[in-house]
């Protein structure tokens, strides 16, 4: 970055976050008031779902550092919770909404408790395996799943005091719950990420046997981020089912996980900002360029290798997760000298 | 048949299709061994192979006049010789540059041009089905009750001679010895004089043309294949070479064979729908409570 380019960002710092915030939020829900268009609004609530999962998938592998490449299974799990309670019980959108979150995060705490002995990149190839698994078991569990025919399910609707307002295939009462649906995961996430937490996360990526010296408990903590991860990923397959009124096995597959972790790379590892951005830049990104459908892939793989190779943080980098042990980030540390000098002060 | 043989023509199965496990699990394995990376792109160098192999039959031996004996021959060198470079060419652009970068960042890589190579192989030769010309029509050796067809065999045959050459290579060469330091301790490797870069070049271009050959075999064997078949291959070979130790040379050719058969038996006993879950099971299973395999001994992090 040149001077000029330090100069405009540390204007921007002297604006509140808060305003910030609240200003981005006031464009996106008023955002239907001036595009009506149902593709781009369904391209928007699609972009939003894999916010909400690149969000969970942070808190796993952003913020402690499990990579996890099965975790379509767990939004699977969530989906195909909504799907069957539906079908075979005939739960609501809105009941199941518990039971969702409940059956993924228990999905990720079963799969977590056997799985996190294993580190790296051991642990990476076993959670493939097991979203593999998953996917071949929901193709051919028939009788609960409709394997590869799947499962078509009832679309939400609210109870207005005087009329039933059906959701239907409108994208507009979509677009507002996933709106909703990402404030609360960015509540969650954020506050979980400023807690002890998120702080013990943060250690245990950096330096697992350092944070165990620490005295945190490195097992409990990854077990809680795998499931607390798994959960959110529970979320957005109840908003996904819902949405879709449909869920096959093959919105699950290899694919989507390994995309998931390509916006997770995109938008920086641990960082909120990153991960919304990059979901929605590698959703829209692929619909414009529609004649390039069969590129897809390319696109993807080539994402992550740039990425690796050229700014590892993501573009949102939480530079500090990243550089704040290496010496020669002289930035940094000048920051620091200079918060800990402020801190002198007072 | 009596259920005796039926269990051992399953077992011959299962052995034909163990060497091609093995042959890929060796390139899976030399790397691991040497920088510690999955590289997740090597199903994709074993499925370009056959593609390579494909190209080959459909444009030369006709044009030149040639035998099937040498068409074969030439399949496998220009397979071979085209995936091994594929494999140093990748090593060079997208796995060099991160030799200090954390280990995850370079699997991410490694995942990144998996996708890049499936893709690039669905553009040039399609998403359907590609069949493979058929050799040794026909032809099988019986046994009493078993049959083996003359493919088993070849397959078998040249895989084990193969083996072979690399063990050679690797106990009683100069550039093996030199591989083998690397591996037990690249820093010190380094200090002792060995270009330590040029030796995970060798490996990557060794592993390789051994996918790349393992590759041919597969689509020769089973007369059809997709862009896509490496993914599915390329886990199942990592699986194998973890069953045999990860890093562990033998042990990965013994792994490969293992697999084979263990999978002949669970498709041609239980089910063959949940055929790909059982090499799934075996790699969850190994790594959560045996990651040291056969032959390997586990380094912990």
């Amino acid at each position: 970055m040149n001077r000029r380019g330090i100069g405009l960002y540390q204007a921007t710092k002297k604006i509140p976050r808060r305003a910030v915030n609240v200003f981005i939020l006031l464009i996106l829900f008023a955002l239907p008031l001036f595009d009506r268009n149902q593709y781009h609004l369904e391209v928007l609530v699609s972009a939003g779902i894999f916010a909400i999962l690149v969000l969970g998938l942070n808190v796993m592998t952003g913020y402690c550092g499990l990579l996890n490449l099965g975790y379509a299974a767990f939004f699977a799990a969530g989906a195909y919770t909504y799907a069957i309670l539906n079908v075979r019980f005939g739960w609501s959108f809105w009941v199941s909404l518990p039971a969702c979150i409940i059956s993924a995060g228990a999905f990720g705490l079963a799969f977590g408790s056997c799985a996190l002995r294993l580190k790296g990149d051991y642990l990476a190839v076993v959670t493939l395996g097991f979203g593999e698994i998953t996917r071949i078991a929901l193709n051919n569990m028939d009788s609960l799943t409709g394997g590869p025919n799947g499962l078509t399910v009832a679309h939400p609707a609210l109870w207005l005091p005087h009329k039933r307002l059906a959701f239907g295939i409108n994208s507009l009462p979509y677009y507002y719950l996933t709106l909703l649906a990402i404030l609360v995961t960015v509540i969650i996430v954020s506050r979980l990420s400023s807690s002890r937490f998120g702080r013990a996360w943060i250690a245990i990526k950096e330096d697992e046997v350092a944070a165990a010296c620490l005295g945190i408990h490195t097992g409990k903590l990854k077990l809680l981020a795998f499931c607390i991860g798994s959960a959110l990923a529970g979320f957005a397959g109840w908003l996904f089912a819902g949405k879709q009124g449909f869920v096959s096995p093959e919105s699950f597959d290899f694919i989507t996980s390994i995309m998931l972790t390509a916006m997770l790379v995109f938008g920086g590892m641990g960082s909120i900002p990153g991960a919304i951005v990059a979901a929605l830049a590698l959703t829209i990104i692929p619909e414009v360029l529609r004649p390039l459908q069969q590129y897809r892939m390319f696109f993807f793989g080539t994402v992550m290798i740039v990425m690796m190779l050229f700014r590892p943080q993501g573009l949102f980098g939480g530079v500090r997760i990243f550089e704040e042990f290496r010496p020669e980030s002289e930035r940094i540390r000048q920051e620091e000298d200079e918060a800990l000098g402020e801190d002198l002060r007072q | 048949m009596s259920p005796l043989e039926t269990f051992i023509q399953q077992l011959i199965n299962g052995l034909v299709i163990g060497m091609i496990y093995a042959l890929i699990a060796l390139g899976y394995t030399m790397v691991y061994g040497i920088i510690q990376l999955i590289n997740f792109a090597h199903g994709e160098i074993f499925i370009t192979g056959a593609f390579i192999g494909l190209a080959v039959f459909g444009a030369l031996p006709g044009a030149l006049g040639l035998g099937n004996l040498w068409a074969l021959v030439l399949m496998f060198a220009l397979a071979m010789a085209g995936c091994g470079l594929l494999g140093v060419l990748i090593e060079r652009v997208a796995y060099r540059p991160l030799r200090k970068s954390p280990r995850l960042a370079c699997l991410i890589t490694a995942i990144g041009v998996s996708f890049i190579l499936q893709n690039v192989l669905m553009l040039i030769w399609g998403p359907v089905d590609k069949s493979f010309p058929v050799f040794f029509k026909h032809s099988a050796l019986t046994f009493g009750a078993f049959r083996v067809t003359f493919m088993q065999s070849f397959i078998v045959i040249s895989s084990l001679v193969m083996m072979l050459v690399l063990h050679f290579f690797i106990r009683r060469t100069m550039l093996g010895k030199a591989l083998r330091a690397a591996s037990e301790d690249m820093t010190a490797a380094r200090l002792m004089g060995i270009n330590v870069e040029r030796i995970i070049s060798v490996c990557f271009l060794i592993g390789s043309a051994l996918g790349g050959a393992g590759g041919l075999m597969y689509g020769m064997y089973y007369n059809t294949i997709t862009f896509h078949d490496g993914y599915l291959a390329g886990i199942k070979a990592f699986t194998a070479a973890v069953l045999g130790g990860i890093g562990n040379v033998p042990g990965a050719m013994l792994g490969g064979v293992a697999l084979g058969m263990m999978e002949g038996l669970g498709a041609g006993y239980l089910s063959s729908e949940w055929k790909n879950v059982f090499a799934f099971l075996i790699l969850i299973i190994l790594l959560l409570r045996w990651p040291s395999g056969i032959l390997g001994k586990f380094r912990h992090e």
